[in-house]
């Protein structure tokens, strides 16, 4: 295979704008899974649901992208605030599998009701006007939409890195995480601090959902391929660490995208063996923290 | 002999004589019904193209049948394959095995299909195939009791493709599913374009199921600049190929070859993102008025209209319970036997089944509508050229299934 320089660079900029999007879409993972601890297998369902929950609104309520954004993450958030309350409350104690599996039955459920109702072939959403066409770089054309979704991305993630790395309510929170009891007593109420996180974390997986909905079809099964990405992801980065689950997504977007061009056959596998050498060789992962 | 002897003797010789002539009376239905397991895609990327509409249309094929043979109930039973190919030889195992199946329809997917095919083999049990395309299955995988009923590659390689060529595509990219179906339906139309004078200028193999995102392998097809792109994948990745190749631009330079496509697919892209596309179809909904009349009784149950999948589910079944009829008996090699001696006349096509399997018919090359031309809903495709059934499928000598003497 000849290496073609402009071709080579067209693939590693794709794999970077796929890259930030892994990032965007692990943060909430890394959150979730971070500091609560609670392994969030619906992650993959609850970015499917905010991309219905664009389209719903789209088509239903004649609602735009724009507002979308704000609404669908919101509604989705809702739902996971409902979630944690009834649910994952009751597991906090207990062993992560326990977390995982409610999470799990939870993703089959969501995934086959949107199934009954929707079919498998989807729906199209469209890309919203201001953001049509392109920019032709010279050595590929670059959609106007995947440029913005990496704007976006960088955008949300070094503003959450920031609230929870270098702000009281994210101090709060760190706190929370390694001792609840204590911080507890020093008067913060951390029940509902969990409750407002998870529900964060949640909202940022619809929102990773919204801005997929116009380049990928809208299916009831789009986030099923994407949660194990996720998860190799935030588990290479190391359990929290939120800046490490943001460099790792771009930094796996590139190998895949490298690998999507050198041999494409292997595209799907290439992140695990990446997360199989690192594991080897960094258990906590490459910016982990061992607890 | 003791006259006890003789009486119960000749009691059991009369009891005897009255069981023979019985059995000579009464065909041969195994256990009593004939079950026919629909075996699909209930939840994956094909379920929209096969899934439940397949088991809808095998519940009407045997409801217009009449619901019985000869004498004997006809039941309908499903299962979800999950487009895997251990999942869908270990059911078809059980249901031979253990619920008394006497043929197996639809088997979406050609890796579970030819998973399938030689374990019925093995049990003696019809296979109705009519999801599947590996041009294989009536090939060098053929069997003694399979039957390939709706497309396959070579037909859709030859539709599109030749088509295609003829209208000035002479150098191709593919962008292909990495499995058995994606890759005999490359290897079918690049043999097509070759013979028709074009050039194959590179393929991008993707895995599948498994990858939304196509951005790299179209722009791998940009770069190599071919005149075409041909999607040798189906379902939801054709999809996301067609797409994404509007947004990055490509269509206006190149043209897409949608070498699968299901009036499904085109129903979720939208006329305005799959306008102009060419495709190879062995069913339209409204080509004339037998198709509209079954299309609309299947539409009032499934609230969507038929695939080619689905219409061929139906023609295979009813065909199948025909022959079963004709034959007396369910036993598969009677039925086998009359399945390929019976011309097949219904609103799906007009044909015969060759000693391969393959049922040659009618294919339609048809284009994909733009919105301003669609006058009613699902109005999506122009039917632009009928490929008589001669010219559609591989002659049985191309076919070169093992099991046909010379």
């Amino acid at each position: 295979m000849t290496l073609n320089l402009p071709a080579l660079s067209g693939q590693l900029l794709i794999g970077l704008i796929n890259g930030s999007f892994y990032a965007l879409l692990s943060l909430g993972l890394a959150i979730i899974f971070g500091l609560l601890n609670v392994v969030n297998f619906a992650h993959g369902a609850l970015y499917m649901m905010g991309a219905f929950a664009a389209w719903m609104m789209t088509s239903y309520l004649g609602i735009g992208y724009w507002w979308a954004l704000l609404l669908a993450p919101a509604a989705v958030g809702l739902v996971g605030v409902v979630v944690e309350r009834t649910m994952l409350r009751r597991l906090y104690g207990l062993d992560n599998l326990y977390g995982l599996l409610l999470t799990f039955g939870l993703t089959l459920i969501a995934e086959g009701i949107f199934h009954h109702f929707y079919g498998n072939s989807g729906n199209s959403y469209p890309v919203p006007e201001q953001l049509r066409g392109g920019v032709n770089l010279g050595f590929m054309f670059l959609p106007i939409y995947r440029g913005w979704v990496v704007v976006v991305s960088i955008f949300v993630c070094t503003l959450s890195w920031y609230v929870i790395e270098q702000t009281k309510l994210g101090a709060y929170l760190r706190a929370g995480t390694e001792n609840p009891k204590l911080l507890q007593a020093f008067g913060v109420n951390v029940p509902l601090m969990f409750t407002v996180t998870y529900g964060f974390g949640v909202a940022l997986a619809a929102f990773a959902g919204v801005m997929a909905a116009p380049v990928y079809q809208v299916t009831p099964l789009m986030g099923s391929n994407l949660v194990i990405v996720v998860f190799a992801v935030v588990v290479i980065g190391g359990m929290g660490s939120i800046a490490g689950a943001i460099f790792t997504g771009l930094g796996l977007g590139l190998v895949e995208g490298l690998t999507k061009y050198l041999y494409p056959q292997a595209s799907a596998v290439v992140i695990f063996v990446v997360m199989a050498i690192v594991l080897l060789i960094r258990p906590a992962g490459l910016f982990g923290r061992v607890r | 002999m003791t006259m006890r002897t003789v009486r119960v003797s000749l009691c059991l010789a009369l009891a005897l004589a009255a069981a023979g002539v019985n059995a000579a009376d009464k065909p041969k239905i195994s256990d009593g019904v004939v079950k026919i397991g629909v075996l699909t895609d209930m939840t994956g990327y094909y379920s929209d193209l096969a899934g439940a509409g397949s088991i809808l249309a095998a519940k009407m094929a045997v409801e217009d049948f009449g619901g019985k043979v000869l004498g004997a109930p006809i039941e309908v039973i499903s299962a979800d394959h999950q487009n895997k190919a251990d999942v869908a030889s270990n059911n078809a195992r059980k249901w031979f095995d253990e619920e008394k199946v006497d043929a197996v329809a639809d088997l979406v997917s050609s890796s579970t299909a030819l998973a399938v095919m030689p374990v019925a083999t093995e049990k003696k049990r019809i296979t109705l195939l009519s999801g599947p395309g590996t041009t294989a299955i009536t090939g060098e995988k053929c069997g003694p009791y399979n039957f390939h009923w709706t497309y396959n590659n070579w037909a859709l390689a030859n539709g599109t493709g030749r088509e295609v060529v003829q209208q000035g595509g002479d150098s191709w990219f593919f962008v292909t599913a990495d499995y058995v179906f994606g890759k005999s339906l490359e290897s079918d139309t690049a043999e097509v374009v070759k013979k028709a004078g074009g050039k194959v200028l590179g393929s991008a193999r993707f895995p599948s199921p498994g990858t939304t995102d196509f951005s790299s392998y179209l722009l791998q097809a940009q770069s190599s600049g071919a005149k075409i792109i041909g999607l040798a994948n189906a379902g939801a990745d054709t999809v996301n190929c067609i797409k994404q190749a509007e947004e990055f631009g490509i269509t206006p330079k190149q043209s897409l070859a949608g070498l699968l496509v299901f009036i499904s697919d085109v129903h979720s892209l939208g006329l305005k993102a799959a306008k102009g596309l060419y495709l190879t179809t062995a069913f339209y909904w409204d080509r004339d008025d037998a198709s509209r009349k079954w299309a609309q009784r299947f539409f009032e149950r499934h609230k969507k209209m038929p695939t080619m999948v689905h219409a061929g589910v139906y023609s295979a079944v009813t065909h199948y319970l025909q022959a079963i009829k004709a034959a007396g008996t369910d036993d598969a090699e009677a039925v086998a036997k009359k399945m390929k001696e019976t011309p097949v006349n219904d609103f799906f096509g007009k044909g015969t089944v060759g000693p391969d399997g393959l049922f040659r018919h009618d294919m339609y090359l048809a284009r994909v509508k733009s919105p301003e031309q669609s006058k009613k809903p699902w109005d999506y495709y122009e039917i632009v050229k009928t490929i008589p059934a001669a010219q559609a499928f591989p002659t049985v000598e191309q076919q070169a299934c093992p099991l046909v003497k010379k």
